[in-house]
């Protein structure tokens, strides 16, 4: 009679009902989401890229508006992912309750969790095409048409930072609670995993520590396909972007249920 | 459970659509439905009494597969749960305690994502879509924000998409509190008109007049268990007498001495004695139009019953 929290997720098709339902919602408020999306790229790559960039010069062998670009596709889908998988999930879960609204359908939370884990990391496709798209613009893409094989790469990207986003909605009392996790998980990520400068540059100890961050996994895929190089390791980089996703997504599927059911 | 009287445990019904068989729920050490059996009848209204507390809400989320139960069980429609949550889901519609409508939708998109959620398409229930703001009277409302709603409209809206997949069972946590009685009464009437439709409806609530008005037959329960169950004229009339006195104001002991040897029961609560009889005219006699009392007789209803079976001390 009891269910368990643990029981392997059984999501179905249905759940392309809850993506669905925050595609329509994101569609009325377009006009402020490209804002967003086109705004803050834009800023980064002339700032950053070409201010900085005067005085950096090239980095291993790129100029550094084309390395910073590359980067800045996967950090930006990271960031904008997790602000999806935490501050909006929680909005419905939470305060809007609209995850209990959809409980009394047939679709079991399994679902609305895969519903929210595919729709955040299509927010973060949404956010990589638009700085692609500038960083094109700016001449920083040597990849060609080659660089859209990075656009899957950003989505798998997505699904492996939903999960944890979630984990940590499904534990959060409040908005506050989220202010942990970017310090000490997206922020060094952010500033460690390749954006900015190679990771060749850390400490060799760090350089092995930041393999545990599915990020570097991210950039280390992204960044030769924008650019036009041959991808090493294809599948090790692939095999931890799909690990992160899968897990997390049953971790989160089980915390929320732990919060949800009675 | 130890109950009161033996005819409180159902009798097996061949058309009921919902049975519930000794459920029983702890959280933590609160029993909070203890040993609860009950059926329910197809095309019926059938009601759940009680304070806060007493396990009402988490019944209703049992049978809907949203609550576990520690043992027992529970079928819906013929469907053991919570095995076939999922079915029985489909086939039945939740009205919860608190409205959970989408703000970022308007009225009618309300409806259409619902339905969606019963994967059901738009143009397959775009009729009823526009039958069930009909039904809601929110027809010149179907383009508005849901913020835009006052609460009345909330409910009726929240009412309605609980319809979208056309239910066999409705199941309504406090449907109308809250609401000011002009909402009140046309829910009370588009409830009815359901039923009547042979949908059938399972409630809870805190007006008695609710429950009297629309419950066939109804159960009180407190403290996760179930005290008494009946229809509400034989509910009244196993626990309560037939009339109340009712005497508001400053009440002498020497009254309400003389009171107890006139009626069957007298309970002074607060500033007010209430003198519970079948023989309502000697004591009306004997008060007469006492100074700085007000006097009130009544026929007993189902609120003495509750009061009765449930108390009369606070539930916080």
């Amino acid at each position: 009679m009891k269910r368990s929290i643990w029981q392997v997720p059984r999501a179905r098709l249905a759940a392309f009902s809850v993506f669905a339902r925050n595609f329509l919602v994101w569609r009325k408020l377009l006009g402020p989401a490209i804002v967003l999306n086109f705004g803050e790229p834009v800023i980064y790559l002339l700032g950053l890229g070409i201010g900085l960039g005067a005085l950096v010069g090239d980095i291993g062998g790129l100029p550094y508006l084309v390395f910073l670009a590359s980067g800045i596709v996967a950090s930006s889908a990271m960031i904008s992912v997790s602000f999806e998988g935490m501050y909006s999930v929680y909005t419905r879960m939470v305060p809007q309750k609209t995850f209990d609204a959809i409980m009394a359908t047939p679709l079991d939370i399994d679902d609305i969790i895969l519903g929210e884990t595919v729709w955040a990391a299509f927010k973060g496709l949404l956010s990589a095409v638009s700085i692609l798209i500038v960083a094109a613009l700016l001449g920083a893409v040597p990849g060609g048409w080659m660089a859209l094989w990075a656009l899957p790469v950003v989505f798998l990207l997505g699904l492996a930072f939903a999960g944890p986003a979630i984990i940590m909605t499904a534990i959060a009392d409040n908005y506050d609670f989220f202010n942990y996790y970017f310090v000490l998980v997206v922020t060094p990520m952010f500033m460690l995993s390749g954006v900015f400068f190679p990771i060749e540059t850390l400490p060799e100890w760090m350089q092995t520590a930041v393999l545990v961050l599915p990020l570097t996994h991210a950039i280390e895929l992204i960044r030769p396909l924008i650019v036009g190089e041959p991808v090493e390791q294809l599948f090790v980089h692939l095999a931890v972007l799909a690990g992160f996703a899968v897990v997390a997504y049953y971790l989160a599927v089980a915390l929320v249920r732990r919060r949800l059911w009675d | 459970m130890t109950p009161v009287d033996p005819s409180i445990s159902p009798a097996p019904s061949t058309h009921a659509v919902i049975s519930a068989r000794h459920l029983c729920k702890r959280f933590g050490e609160l029993r909070a439905v203890d040993d609860v059996s009950f059926d329910i009848p197809a095309g019926r209204c059938f009601g759940f009494l009680g304070p806060n507390g007493a396990g009402k809400t988490t019944t209703l989320k049992m049978l809907m597969g949203l609550a576990d139960f520690d043992a027992g069980e529970l079928s819906v429609l013929g469907k053991a749960l919570p095995d076939q949550a999922r079915a029985i889901r489909a086939r039945v519609g939740l009205v919860p305690q608190g409205d959970n409508l989408d703000p970022d939708f308007t009225v009618r998109e309300n409806l259409f994502m619902y339905a969606r959620f019963f994967g059901l398409a738009r143009q397959r229930v775009a009729e009823r879509v526009d039958w069930l703001l009909e039904f809601a009277n929110l027809t010149h409302k179907a383009d508005a924000r849901v913020d835009q709603l006052s609460g009345g409209m909330q409910r009726r809206l929240t009412i309605v998409r609980a319809l979208v997949n056309d239910p066999e069972i409705v199941i309504l946590d406090e449907p109308t509190s809250g609401l000011d009685p002009q909402v009140r009464h046309v829910i009370w009437g588009r409830l009815a008109e359901l039923r009547e439709r042979g949908v059938t409806l399972v409630l809870t609530s805190h007006y008695m007049e609710e429950a009297e008005r629309l419950c066939d037959e109804l159960v009180v329960m407190d403290h996760g268990r179930i005290l008494d169950q009946g229809t509400p004229a034989a509910l009244i009339r196993r626990h309560v007498e037939s009339d109340v006195v009712e005497i508001r104001g400053p009440v002498s002991d020497e009254v309400v001495e003389t009171l107890s040897t006139m009626a069957l029961r007298v309970e002074r609560h607060g500033t007010a004695v209430y003198a519970y009889t079948r023989e309502p005219a000697p004591i009306l006699d004997f008060l007469g139009q006492p100074d700085g009392l007000t006097v009130i007789h009544r026929r007993a209803g189902l609120e003495d019953v509750f009061l009765h079976l449930t108390g009369r001390e606070l539930r916080e």
